[in-house]
């Protein structure tokens, strides 16, 4: 039999699995590798520390100071909101609050469906409007290469799927709710492999930033 | 002789009356979504029906789909237009046992040939299982399923194991338990699912065969649409709560008693088709989501193995925690090799590389 419940128990049993596994080779793999390599020795003498400006510069980056803003308000904003609505649908929606509570055994408080139901309709329009940006931008659609292209499709899969299921647009439902979830592990599979991996690395990359100038005396 | 009788003169020594009969029909034309002009056609045939010879096979199963349809609230038209069947063959109601009844069977399939229908409820170990797993008067059931289907007009999957494999074959299913319609492939097969099925569901389709001649439309599942078309949760009355995001979170909290979406219990009616919501059970007294219980998902392929009963429809029914762990220590393993042999290769450059002066440069150039 190969019906739209097969497919939903696959998406959820061997194929999650399979993700999952993939997940955790690439990206501790390329976590270790990072840490352990270091950054290359600085025979300079310190002026500073690394650590307190490091771990400044990781809250400081993450506001963006009043020039970029000047300078790139759409890229900010837009950024900002559908990261916000993306990371809020994940972490405190039901549904994948008990996904988290059935595997690992810890549990949330969540937000009320129609919270969710309205942050994720807000981030699929500021996906949209990411994309059409990055398209009509001219230099924003110079410097883009295609795995920029596909980063942002993995993720816009992931929220109009979830989309489609909650409001069950795509018969039969369980049709829905696997495209939804083998969607999701189409991001966690690639997550390791391309710039999705900043989801990890922006922390430390900030940091390494705020140290390199910490060291220098410089601020960042 | 009963073979001879047509369905209303059937109902009428049952003591049936005609209001009663196109209550019937009227109720029958509404479940199966067919439009009320057509309430006078099925009553015309229906009166007119001969009694169609039924042949029962029960395989693998619990007698619960047996039960389901003969303690529906007896004395109901639906019962009663199922013993208007000729029920030629039914090794747990038939009366005949041993050689009389097999001999019953093969009577039915010799006068009937081509005519008559088949009903299964149960599973069948797969031709590539021991044969011995499941036999009746010493043959296997894959066997007189295969012999029994040969002639019949069509065949009608009741229950979850007959249309789905169901509880028999939950992993491993040692008995290689098969569905009816992985064994049968050049019959026209409805599955009327349900652990057990609804009584109405299985009467309904023998009422829309015995009116139009042929079995009602299916989905992709082989269920007749008028009862498997919509989900549990699109049809079921605590959805408002759900759409508020209001749910119980144990059996006995606030959210439970005030009656609110049983999602985080484990309802798996997103995922169900079936008509509990709208028919509900026991003589449409209350059904299992309005008695406080998360519907299970029965009427589902691979019920039994589609996660705990009592986790939400997103929780993957098992995650190999040490498979995981494992992979995540090879990864590390994986990560901390290439960057200890990239800083093994940058010290060994370091200790290779040969200072320069420039008196020395000079001296060479
Ligand atoms: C599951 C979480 C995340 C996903 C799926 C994700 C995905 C993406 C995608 C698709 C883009 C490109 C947007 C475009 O094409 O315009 C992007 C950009 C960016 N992301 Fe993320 N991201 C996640 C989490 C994070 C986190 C945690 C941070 C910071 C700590 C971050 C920082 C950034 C920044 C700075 C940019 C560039 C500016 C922008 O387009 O907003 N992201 N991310
Ligand atoms: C990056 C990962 C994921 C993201 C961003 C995501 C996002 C979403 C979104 C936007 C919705 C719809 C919310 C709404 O419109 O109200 C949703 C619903 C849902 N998600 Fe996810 N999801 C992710 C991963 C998963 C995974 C791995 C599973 C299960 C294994 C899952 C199970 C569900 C379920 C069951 C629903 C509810 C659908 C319904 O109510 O009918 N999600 N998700
Ligand atoms: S109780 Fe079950 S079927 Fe009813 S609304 Fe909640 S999840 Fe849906
Ligand atoms: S409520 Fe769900 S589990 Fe219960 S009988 Fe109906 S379909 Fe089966």
């Amino acid at each position: 039999m190969n019906g739209a419940m097969e497919f939903l128990l696959w998406t959820k049993g061997p194929m999650f699995q399979i993700a999952l596994g993939i997940f955790a080779v690439g990206m501790l793999a390329r976590l270790f590798e990072i840490l352990l390599l270091g950054r290359a020795t600085n025979h300079a003498e310190a002026r500073a520390g690394e650590w307190l400006p490091g771990l400044r510069t990781v809250f400081t980056r993450t506001i963006p100071d009043p020039g970029t803003f000047r300078r790139a308000p759409f890229d900010v904003l837009v950024g900002w909101i559908w990261h916000l609505g993306f990371i809020i649908v994940l972490l405190l929606s039901v549904p994948h609050v008990e996904l988290v509570a059935g595997v690992f055994g810890v549990s949330w408080p969540t937000l009320p469906n129609p919270v969710i139901d309205l942050l994720t309709a807000i981030t699929l329009a500021g996906l949209v409007a990411a994309l059409l940006h990055r398209l009509l931008h001219p230099v924003k659609r110079r410097i883009s290469i295609p795995q920029d292209y596909l980063v942002w499709a993995l993720t816009f899969a992931v929220v109009l799927t979830g989309y489609l299921a909650y409001h069950r647009l795509v018969d039969p439902y369980p049709l829905a709710l696997g495209m939804h979830i083998l969607s999701a592990e189409l991001l966690l599979i690639c997550l390791p492999f391309t710039k999705l991996t900043h989801i990890f690395t922006t922390v430390f990359a900030r940091w390494y930033n705020g140290a390199a100038f910490g060291r220098k005396g410089v601020r960042s | 002789m009963a073979a001879t009788q047509t369905l209303a003169e059937q109902l009428r020594a049952q003591g049936v009356s005609r209001r009663g009969f196109l209550k019937f029909c009227a109720a029958t034309a509404s479940l199966m979504a067919l439009p009320p002009s057509l309430i006078p056609r099925i009553a015309e045939a229906l009166e007119a029906a001969r009694r169609p010879s039924v042949i029962w096979l029960s395989f693998q199963e619990c007698t619960g789909c047996t039960e389901s349809l003969t303690r529906s609230h007896a004395p109901t038209l639906e019962g009663l237009i199922f013993e208007a069947i000729s029920l030629d063959y039914h090794h747990t109601l038939q009366a005949a046992s041993g050689e009389a009844a097999e001999a019953a069977r093969l009577q039915a399939m010799r006068d009937n040939a081509g005519a008559y229908l088949v009903v299964v409820d149960g599973s069948i170990p797969g031709p590539e299982a021991n044969p011995g797993y499941s036999t009746v008067a010493g043959h296997s059931n894959h066997a007189i399923l295969m012999e029994t289907v040969e002639h019949a007009a069509a065949v009608i999957a009741v229950g979850t194991c007959a249309a789905f494999g169901g509880l028999p074959r939950a992993a491993p299913n040692p008995t290689g338990a098969r569905a009816v319609m992985e064994l049968v492939d050049d019959k026209p097969i409805v599955n009327i699912s349900g652990c057990p099925p609804i009584p109405m569901a299985i009467t309904g389709v023998l009422a829309h065969y015995l009116t139009f001649g042929r079995l009602p439309e299916l989905d992709a599942y082989r269920r007749p649409l008028a009862f498997f078309g919509e989900s549990i949760h699109d049809r079921c009355y605590r959805r408002p709560f759900y759409d508020q995001g209001l749910f119980a979170e144990s059996f006995d909290d606030e959210g439970a008693r005030q009656g609110w979406c049983l999602y985080r219990l484990g309802c798996k009616g997103p995922t169900t088709y079936n008509a509990c919501a709208t028919q509900r059970w026991n003589g449409a007294t209350s059904w299992p989501i309005e008695a406080g219980h998360p519907c299970l998902g029965c009427s589902e392929p691979a019920f039994w193995d589609a996660g705990g009963f009592y986790q939400a429809v997103s929780v993957p029914p098992r995650v190999n925690a040490e498979a995981l762990l494992g992979a995540g220590a090879a990864g590390a393993a994986l990560g901390a090799g290439t960057a200890l042999a990239a800083r093994r290769f940058t010290r060994h450059e370091q200790q290779q590389r040969e200072p320069v002066t420039v008196e020395a440069l000079e001296k060479r150039l």
